[in-house]
């Protein structure tokens, strides 16, 4: 007789420690689990056959290969105790497709159990006859998977109609029987919620390559009638799949929406989420609506926010902030739900930031800088400096108070927050230069507790802008001089010989000496190509004479229009719609955060990126790279239909994507030009395109700061690569957008267009834009980021005031690939409008 | 739709892992995102792809927790690697090919067949988790926390007991202005049924009757119970709520929250707690914080942990306190074993700090206050009654237990 040596306790115990070392005892282990399950001791006494097959599962769990044991345990599956069914079948489709000849065993059993009077044993067999996953013993599966979508308990054809979703994926390229398809749909009917709700399941993968599953208008109406019966995931699933219907009429519509709406104000966040996201969905085309259901669904949202849950409570933060890019007073007078409790998870923390920044009011500033100056204190560094940073953004609007706090932080004398404070104030500088009084004086100082390096490339470069009013300027640049040779970073360095230049222009006296010694380190010892280019650079441009010099480096020190197009931008709510209730907003924010923090544009050039630098100083013009949060407008606008471009043409629709970057446009601008003049009248057009020239009455266009015209363009989706100053003549502005006709849905129309505006003032003078330096520079770097954009300032002579007052048309020509005159005068509308509105603005 | 779902121990070790679907381009990690949420000291981790609800998926996630909770009575990594077999009958049973079939311990009890293995005979002097107490329907009789985390199914097999216990539970969070202006105080509350009942055909939760909700419909004067915001779990039927304040529902084996509720500002008893802190730097450039803390609870009463939290040798009123400078989180901690209502601690804290300057009082601060209040509820929510039909036959017991926890209450300098 076998010796069974498993029962007793100490087995056990060597049994666990064996198991916690799978690699050293994994094949002993095997072995005697193999003499146990074959002992017919154990086999007769249930409760031991069932104690040892939960050991092989153990041991499985742990890690052991137990692969070995599979024809033992294709024995050990003909049992009436569930439970160890339930046991062997983990195993079992857990090697399946180690050993599929010994699987085909199994089939005979499961088969057998698929016929058990009791339904529990029959969902079961099913289930696992299907995770099997073996393509060799599909067509053993298929006739108990059709016996079971007809099967009597609810169970089994939940499990059956799942099945062929499995069996659908494991063989891909076979069609499903249209008899199935058939089946599955007709058990939409079904009386059990989870059947109907995986029916909708297993039809959207099945079906995927025609689209998933129809959403006819019955079909939607037996959907929505059941939902109430289906639980909160079955609810989510169909809501989700609804989102496809379109409502046939506007009362349709309303009907939808009423009956869905006790379901927007759920207690459960997944259906409010799913819920809202239908509403958006189907009611893209009436914004009203839109809003209408985003301030119903704040109430629940705000209550997701205070969830016992803190994930719970991060994922409905997320969504708060998409909400706001729509309707940024929404929720301002529930501030106080996003002051951040002290046990709170970091990453809480700074969404919750984010989101007081944008709420704040005249109201509620006081409270809220209260609020977010006691976080600047947190033990947690990256909490300290996220709460720095967002009293830098309300800086932008309630300058004085922001400042006055970040003063008093500097005083605390911590490395980290003194770094954040000079990078906060730096960007708040560029945006607000009224600032520059209060920073200047606040900088004093501060170089003593500087320590990392964005902290003091921020304090150089204000060094360098500022430095005639920061006496101590030349004396805090000389210590970093003096130790230029032990300097690590080569950002720094960089950023210190632009420092040392600029202040070389307005204090020559103090820094002649110094910025000497700098560029004859860099020049004969350092032996880094980019510092030494750049000192070169700097050193023939000095022999050029002091006014060129002036002109290359002293460019502007802000973009105060910068602030209007960070501020608070109200986008269409069509914008983020489609990414609400994904995963996208809870791991897009860090990168708009990032961007956004980097507001002030300028620094970017003086990156160590060689091209960059050199094509910038090089052409005497500045770039201007604006990375603003506002970017990410292009990145999700694919296809979105902005409330006034649709009000005026409602089948035309303005796109941004994809992206033209200034050096394509050039080509194809060059090229199609080129087209246009050397055609005759009476030749073919052999590329399919459009050339036409209008003239649009809009004089005080020409007043507009680039950047609200660009601002404004940016809200019809139009987006303006290249303009000159205001009040410059010729005036000009270089721009494009995608047109989308989806009058047709199948095929959407979609063309590019490509324009100029152009202003020659009473004199009607010729172009003089050194189109040719502006676009060499383009070149450079424009493909590197297509949220660059880029404003290039074409030196051009400067006109008096006066001569522009006179009525002035402006001369708009645009150019249309492939050909399609009804949207193209659509378009033209639109730029009209916009034109117009921001000339009626200016008056 | 979920590919994998995972338990990971607090060091990261897998407990769990099931895979519902070997999919094409599975291992496409571009594509795959990891979500997970923290309960019991376990990582609870599901894989999806980006298009799914991270609502429903954590929602899924703490449900799951949730349910292993009620099944194995307890959470912790122990239990979960004792039970490994239910808990993958479990994930078999309510996700099927990645998608969620059923999360009902109602349904869930008619196919899951394992039982349950606990670590140790269960007790009822096992105090261990001492937290809450007393039921306010059984005057005599206190329920030690304990007893109500053992698994739902003992109670069919070994003929348990069987008992019913309502808990009104409420988180606040509070923050007091340097000026000790109260800034915000909002409480999130809720009504948490745990049924150890096999047969339960209806219950009925009478409230306060001058339960109001909502800032309009203030009525009466005095005692009247408000809330801003509420709400119910789907089963609750609400019929008897508009007349005479009554919840009634089914409860299904487990726990399941039956009600939610928040408040706020405008809190109707004064807050619990109020500290006095003077900072100064004396001669020697230490930094001395002396702390008053009262407590305004009626005098029976008293907080059960209380820990307080301040931000930055010692000498303490009291002998029952113990203070301990914690130099990771640059914190003092202050720990008060007893604090009865109705009176006042204090202690003065020195503290030497390099290179003190004037500018270093701005850092101290804020004192963060955690404690457990049993037997109170901020709003003033009571449970009026608690009746089961039918009556149950045998023994059976119902305890109702209140009790409020800082969720985060805050007090600046």
């Amino acid at each position: 007789m076998q010796l069974d040596l498993l029962v007793t306790d100490k087995q056990n115990y060597i049994f666990c420690l064996l198991a916690t070392m799978p690699y050293l005892g994994g094949e002993e282990t095997v072995r005697e689990l193999r003499r146990a399950l074959s002992n017919p001791n154990v086999q007769s006494d249930p409760l031991r056959y069932r104690n040892t097959i939960l050991k092989v599962i153990r041991t499985m769990s742990q890690g052991v290969d137990v692969s070995g044991l599979f024809s033992e345990m294709v024995k050990a599956c003909a049992t009436v105790d569930v439970v160890q069914k339930k046991l062997v079948y983990v195993f079992l489709c857990s090697y399946a497709t180690l050993n599929p000849e010994l699987s085909l065993l199994v089939i005979n059993s499961l088969r057998k159990d698929c016929q058990d009077p009791n339904p529990m044993v029959r969902s079961l067999a099913l289930r696992n006859m299907t995770n099997l996953r073996l393509p060799s013993l599909v067509e053993y599966v298929e006739q108990p998977l059709t016996a079971g979508l007809r099967d009597r308990a609810a169970c089994v054809r939940r499990v059956a109609v799942l099945g062929w979703a499995k069996l659908h994926n494991l063989q891909p390229s076979s069609e499903i029987d249209a008899v199935v398809v058939n089946e599955l749909y007709s058990l939409l009917r079904d009386p059990d919620p989870v059947v109907m709700v995986n029916c909708l399941r297993a039809l959207e993968e099945i079906l995927k390559e025609e689209g998933g599953v129809a959403i006819n208008k019955p079909i939607t109406h037996h959907l929505l009638n059941r939902l109430k019966e289906c639980d909160i995931w079955g609810q989510c699933e169909v809501l989700r799949v609804l989102q496809r219907y379109r409502p046939q009429s506007e009362d349709e519509l309303f009907d939808i929406l009423s009956l869905l709406d006790s379901f927007l104000v759920s207690p459960h966040p997944p259906v409010m989420a799913a819920t809202l996201s239908l509403f958006l969905s189907v009611s893209s085309s009436l914004p009203a609506v839109s809003l209408a259901a985003l301030e119903r669904v704040s109430g629940p949202l705000l209550a997701a926010c205070g969830s016992g849950s803190r994930e719970m409570r991060f994922a409905a933060v997320c969504h708060i902030q998409l909400l706001l890019r729509s309707v940024p007073g929404l929720l301002g007078v529930h501030y106080k739900r996003f002051f951040c409790g002290y046990a709170e998870p970091a990453y809480i923390k700074e969404r919750k930031m984010q989101v007081l920044v944008e709420l704040v009011n005249d109201e509620n500033v006081a409270m809220i800088l209260d609020e977010l100056k006691g976080y600047c204190t947190d033990v947690n560094t990256d909490t300290a400096q996220a709460a720095i940073s967002a009293i830098g953004r309300i800086g932008r609007s309630y300058s004085d108070r922001c400042l006055q706090i970040l003063t008093g932080l500097l005083g605390l004398k911590q490395d980290h927050i003194t770094s954040a404070v000079v990078q906060t104030m730096r960007d708040l500088v560029w945006v607000c230069p009224q600032c520059s009084d209060t920073v200047c004086l606040a900088l004093e100082g501060c170089e003593e507790t500087l320590q990392d390096i964005q902290g003091r490339q921020a304090l150089l470069w204000l060094l360098g802008v500022y430095g005639e009013r920061i006496s101590s300027a030349p004396y805090t640049l000389e210590v970093l001089i003096d130790g230029v040779r032990s300097e690590a970073s080569l950002g720094i360095k960089m950023e210190l010989l632009t420092a040392t230049m600029r202040l070389f222009l307005c204090r020559p006296a103090e820094t002649q000496d110094m910025l000497g010694r700098l560029l004859h380190y860099c020049i004969e010892e350092t032996t880094d190509m980019c510092m030494r280019d750049q000192a070169l650079l700097y050193y023939r441009l000095l022999h050029c004479g002091i006014e060129e010099t002036r002109k290359v480096l002293q460019g502007r020190r802000s973009d105060p229009s910068l602030g209007v197009l960070i501020g608070r931008p109200t986008k269409p709510v069509s914008q983020w719609a489609r990414c609400f209730n994904t995963l996208e907003p809870l791991s897009q924010g860090a990168v708009e955060a990032e961007s956004a923090s980097r507001g002030s544009p300028e620094h970017m050039t003086y990156n160590p990126k060689p091209n960059a630098d050199l094509s910038d100083t090089l052409s005497c013009s500045h770039i201007q790279e604006i990375h603003s949060g506002s970017d990410n407008a292009m990145r999700c606008s694919d296809s979105s239909t902005d409330g006034l471009a649709s009000s005026i043409t409602a089948p035309l629709s303005l796109s941004l994507s994809p992206a033209v970057s200034p050096e394509d446009f050039e080509h194809l601008w060059l090229q199609r030009q080129a087209l246009h003049t050397e055609r005759g009248a009476e030749k073919i057009e052999v590329v399919d395109c459009t050339w036409i020239e209008e003239c649009v009455r809009c004089p005080a266009v020409l007043h507009c700061s680039p950047q609200s015209l660009q601002a404004a363009m940016q809200l019809v989706n139009i987006q303006t690569l290249a303009f000159t100053p205001q009040h410059t003549l010729p005036w000009r502005v270089y721009l494009y957008t995608h047109t989308q006709r989806s009058h047709s849905t199948d095929a959407p129309n979609t063309t590019l267009i490509l324009g100029e505006l152009l202003c020659t003032g009473e004199a009607n003078q010729k172009a003089g834009v050194k189109k040719g330096t502006a676009d060499s520079e383009a070149g450079a770097e424009g493909k590197e980021d297509q949220l660059v954009r880029k404003e290039m300032v074409a030196t051009a002579d400067r006109l008096s005031e006066d001569g522009q007052e006179e009525e002035e048309g402006i001369k708009v020509t645009l150019n249309q690939q492939p050909r399609d005159d009804d949207a193209l005068r659509q378009f033209l509308t639109v730029l009209t409008t916009v034109l117009n509105t921001l000339s009626s603005e200016k008056d | 739709m979920i590919s994998q779902v995972f338990i990971l121990s607090s060091k990261g070790d897998h407990l769990i892992y099931k895979d519902y679907f070997r999919r094409r381009n599975h291992y496409n990690h571009k594509d795959l995102y990891f979500l997970h949420i923290r309960q019991g000291g376990l990582y609870w981790v599901a894989t999806t792809t980006v298009g799914s609800s991270p609502f429903a998926i954590i929602e899924f996630l703490n449900r799951l927790a949730a349910l292993v909770k009620d099944y194995c009575g307890s959470l912790s990594e122990k239990s979960v690697q004792m039970n490994f077999a239910l808990i993958y009958e479990l994930l078999d049973e309510i996700v099927d090919y990645g998608y969620i079939q059923t999360m009902s311990s109602d349904v869930l009890k008619n196919f899951i067949q394992t039982e349950a293995v606990t670590s140790r005979p269960f007790s009822l002097f096992d105090l261990s988790n001492v937290g809450l107490f007393g039921a306010e329907t059984q005057q005599s009789k206190v329920a030690p926390s304990s007893a109500a985390t053992r698994p739902i199914q003992s109670s069919r097999e070994q003929g348990g007991k069987s008992e019913i216990f309502v808990d009104v539970i409420e988180r606040m969070t509070v923050v007091i202005g340097s000026n000790g202006v109260l800034m915000k105080a909002d409480v999130e509350g809720e009504i948490r049924v745990k049924c150890y009942m096999p047969s339960c055909s209806e219950m009925r939760i009478g409230l306060n009757e001058e339960f109001s909700i909502g800032k309009s419909q203030l009525r009466g004067y005095g005692a009247a119970v408000r809330v801003d915001e509420c709400s119910f779990h789907q089963a609750v039927r609400l019929d008897e709520f508009d007349s005479h304040r009554i919840l009634r529902l089914c409860p299904s084996q487990g726990e399941q929250t039956v009600m939610q509720y928040q408040l706020s500002d405008d809190l109707p008893s004064a807050l619990p707690f109020r500290l006095f802190p003077t900072i100064e730097r004396d001669n020697g450039g230490r930094l001395l914080m002396y702390m008053k803390l009262r407590c305004d609870l009626p005098p029976k009463r008293s907080p059960l942990t209380f820990v307080c939290l301040i931000s930055l040798s010692q000498e303490l009123s009291s002998p029952d306190q113990s203070a301990e400078l914690k130099p990771q989180s640059r914190a003092v901690v202050w720990q008060i074993a007893r604090f009865a209502g109705g009176t006042q601690l204090s202690a003065l804290f020195k503290l030497e700090v390099p290179s003190l300057s004037s500018a270093s009082m701005l850092e101290v601060g804020p004192v963060g206050l955690s404690f457990e209040l049993p037997k109170i509820t901020a709003t003033g929510l009571q449970i009026r009654f608690l009746r089961l039909s039918p009556v149950q036959p045998g023994p059976s017991q119902r305890w109702v237990r209140y009790v409020t926890h800082s969720d985060s209450y805050t007090i600046r300098i």
